[in-house]
């Protein structure tokens, strides 16, 4: 059998194979030897299928049965941007834009990966598996540009906002950002993260992200996935965190036709944190998708995990959280809990927590329920005279409370309560 | 006023109104005794337009429109208020948050101007004050960590704002102390006037003493089988129900 040309996994193959000598790092020996690993890794995988553990119920059929085009690259293109209210740097079809980024005010070192690649030797792959994760190998064999974030030791960054744009148009883009964010030890950073596109356009957004916080660091990373309506995002967060150090993600994975959440964080010194935390939501149509797996590999760390669903129409989520606690990582205190609210007979959640545990002195907890809203909070708030779409939209909010109640940086959750009741206007309640 | 003409109501399939016909005029308070079973609270909850309450014969009106042909919330804004008897907890809804989004909903709806933030705290604080309730259970989620006591004290905070043309308290003098049932009875007694009615429900004569009503009709077996003044409330507590079943 021969792969169809201009589609899926052969398709990517060929344009690396068409762009190998072109692309950044092109003539830097280790940077080609990782493409080329990465390449091979693709090679012998393609696109994952759902006989794999790990995408049972995420389908990529649609993607890898997909023709894709090239970023654009015109700069003349000039999209509307949102207003900014912090330092921004602006990503148009994964290609960062200098001329749209207002960079001032970050006490960080703040770069275009595409300029700083030849320096980034035993940075830019130190984290990310391209063995083990399909599109990881895809970013690594193909990334043309990301943003390089580098907080020196002590230094307070501030909040750093990245934008992702997808561009209006036909082509069908495809593209793979790799973002490195290195905080030294006891820095502090704060990013508040936007993944956004045109509502008819379809394209892929495949980002990845390789995250080091050092000792007694501390990053926030709030995330805001709102692509379009066509768009593909899929997303894959490495963090690794040092003794004392925290990694705060927080997640709205809204958007998109089918989106991704990724997140791989490694807990590498004794008193580091994790902190995962999300809210997803779904109507018609949609495909939301969040698996974390968290190691705790020192001692005395602790991790703390909050998923909330909520899914309309005929949509469709999914929660998968694996902790696995290594032997030498006593005194471990986990907790996990994803809760899914389901709004219309027709959408669907599939959930798989995991635990892992190889140490005898833990403290690990997790929990998953699924349900829908309750008829007597319902007629008790129509009751009052509050109309039946207000009371749906107030009982909703009130369920993701509790995650989002756990973001502890104030822009970051500003912005989430924007991002959700900007879902409400796009969705409204469809029961 | 409300008018209840023939009312035929099932739940589950299982009969529990079997014609029952009251009218409670406009300024008037009225008490409905009755055993269990005998289908107080399906009253309250056909009134308020309860899912799974199901309407087979008879009408409701209040001030002569129909109330059983109108989504809960209509029923509200038509003037409509029921006290449940065990109201829920809503973790997650902040109760300050819920009354005004309740009172703005409301005058919205009659075409009246929303109220912020500020006027309603300061509506707020005057009635909690009457009702004995700390200013901090505004902060609270919604009867989340309530007592029972607590939670009653709040349905009636919520009748004091939204100010209804007409009341159900269902049982909510249960697991009431005495203190508390005065309050109670305060903010209803404090309504009362000529535009105000309202229909208590209750097994016991000790509400009435303070919500003194101007009749008492005996619910048995889904109908009105006994009406009467205020003193009937005392014969009941005297003989019990099964001697005015017994007549009937």
């Amino acid at each position: 059998m021969t792969a169809v040309s201009g589609t899926g996994a052969a398709a990517f193959l060929a344009r690396y194979e068409g762009l190998r000598t072109r692309l950044p790092g092109a003539r830097v020996a280790w940077v080609e030897a990782l493409r080329d690993k990465a390449a091979d890794a693709f090679r012998a995988k393609g696109f994952p299928t759902r006989r794999t553990e790990a995408w049972k119920y995420t389908d990529l059929a649609a993607v890898a049965g997909a023709a894709f085009g090239e970023p654009l690259t015109s700069v003349d293109d000039s999209p509307a941007l949102p207003p900014a209210t912090h330092p921004r740097a602006v990503f148009v079809d994964g290609r960062f834009r200098p001329d749209l980024s207002t960079l001032d005010g970050v006490a960080a070192q703040v770069e275009s990966l595409g300029a700083a690649l030849p320096r980034l030797e035993g940075r830019i792959g130190a984290l990310a598996r391209p063995e083990n994760e399909p599109l990881a190998a895809l970013n690594t064999m193909l990334f043309e540009d990301g943003l390089v974030v580098e907080v020196a030791a002590g230094a307070a960054a501030g909040t750093l906002e990245i934008l992702s744009l997808a561009a209006e148009s036909e082509r069908a883009p495809a593209f793979h950002p790799r973002h490195l964010v290195r905080l030294g030890a006891g820095a502090t950073l704060t990013i508040i993260e936007t993944a956004t596109g045109p509502a008819a356009a379809r394209y892929l957004h495949n980002p990845v992200f390789e995250i080091e916080v050092a000792e007694g660091a501390r990053l926030a990373h709030g995330r805001l996935q709102q692509e379009g309506h066509e768009g593909i995002f899929l997303s894959t967060v490495y963090a690794h965190v040092a003794a004392g150090g925290v990694y705060d993600n927080f997640t709205l994975n809204a958007g998109a036709k089918l989106a991704r959440n990724e997140i791989h964080v490694a807990l590498t010194g004794p008193k580091a944190e994790a902190h995962m935390n999300g809210v997803q939501m779904a109507g018609d149509g949609q495909h939301v998708d969040t698996t974390t797996s968290l190691d705790h590999a020192a001692p005395d760390c602790s991790s703390r995990q909050t998923y909330k669903t909520v899914l309309a129409g005929r949509s469709r989520g999914v929660f998968q959280g694996k902790i696995h606690v290594h032997q030498v990582a006593q005194k471990t205190d986990g907790y996990q809990m994803n809760q899914a609210l389901l709004l219309s007979p027709d959408a669907e959640i599939d959930s798989k927590p995991q635990l892992e545990i190889y140490a005898d002195d833990v403290k690990c907890s997790h929990g998953a329920t699924v349900g829908e809203l309750d008829a007597d909070h319902l007629f008790f708030l129509r009751s009052r005279g509050i109309p039946e779409a207000q009371a749906k939209a107030m009982l909703v909010e009130a369920f993701l409370t509790e995650a989002v109640e756990a973001v502890a940086d104030e822009p970051i959750r500003t912005a989430l309560e924007q991002g959700v009741a900007g879902w409400w206007q796009r969705q409204g309640v469809a029961a | 006023m409300l008018k209840i003409e023939n009312l035929h109501a099932t739940v589950d399939g299982k009969q529990i109104l079997n014609g029952l016909t009251l009218e409670i005029p406009s300024g008037e308070v009225h008490a409905i005794m009755g055993p269990n079973g005998s289908g107080k609270s399906t009253l309250s909850y056909v009134l308020a337009g309860r899912e799974g309450y199901e309407v087979t014969e008879g009408s409701v009106s209040l001030n002569g429109v129909d109330l059983l042909a109108m989504e809960p919330e209509e029923r509200a804004v038509a003037g409509m208020f029921l006290a449940f008897q065990a109201p829920v907890e809503l973790p997650g809804v902040g109760n300050a948050n819920f009354l005004r989004t309740a009172l703005n909903a409301i005058r919205r709806a009659r075409g009246e101007a929303e109220i912020d933030a500020m006027q309603f705290l300061k509506l707020a604080r005057a009635r909690m004050k009457e009702l004995h309730m700390p200013e901090e259970m505004l902060k609270r989620p919604v009867n989340v960590g309530f007592s029972g006591g607590e939670k009653k004290r709040n349905e009636m905070l919520q009748l004091a704002l939204l100010a209804p043309r007409f009341a159900v308290l269902d049982e909510t003098d249960s697991g009431l102390d005495i203190d508390a049932l005065k309050l109670v009875s305060d903010t209803v007694n404090s309504l009362r006037g000529p535009d105000f009615s309202a229909l208590v429900i209750t097994h016991y004569q000790r509400l009435l003493n303070h919500i003194v009503p101007d009749r008492v009709h005996v619910l048995s077996a889904g109908r009105i089988i006994k009406s009467g003044g205020p003193e009937l409330a005392q014969e009941l507590e005297a003989a019990g129900y099964a001697g005015v079943q017994a007549a009937a």
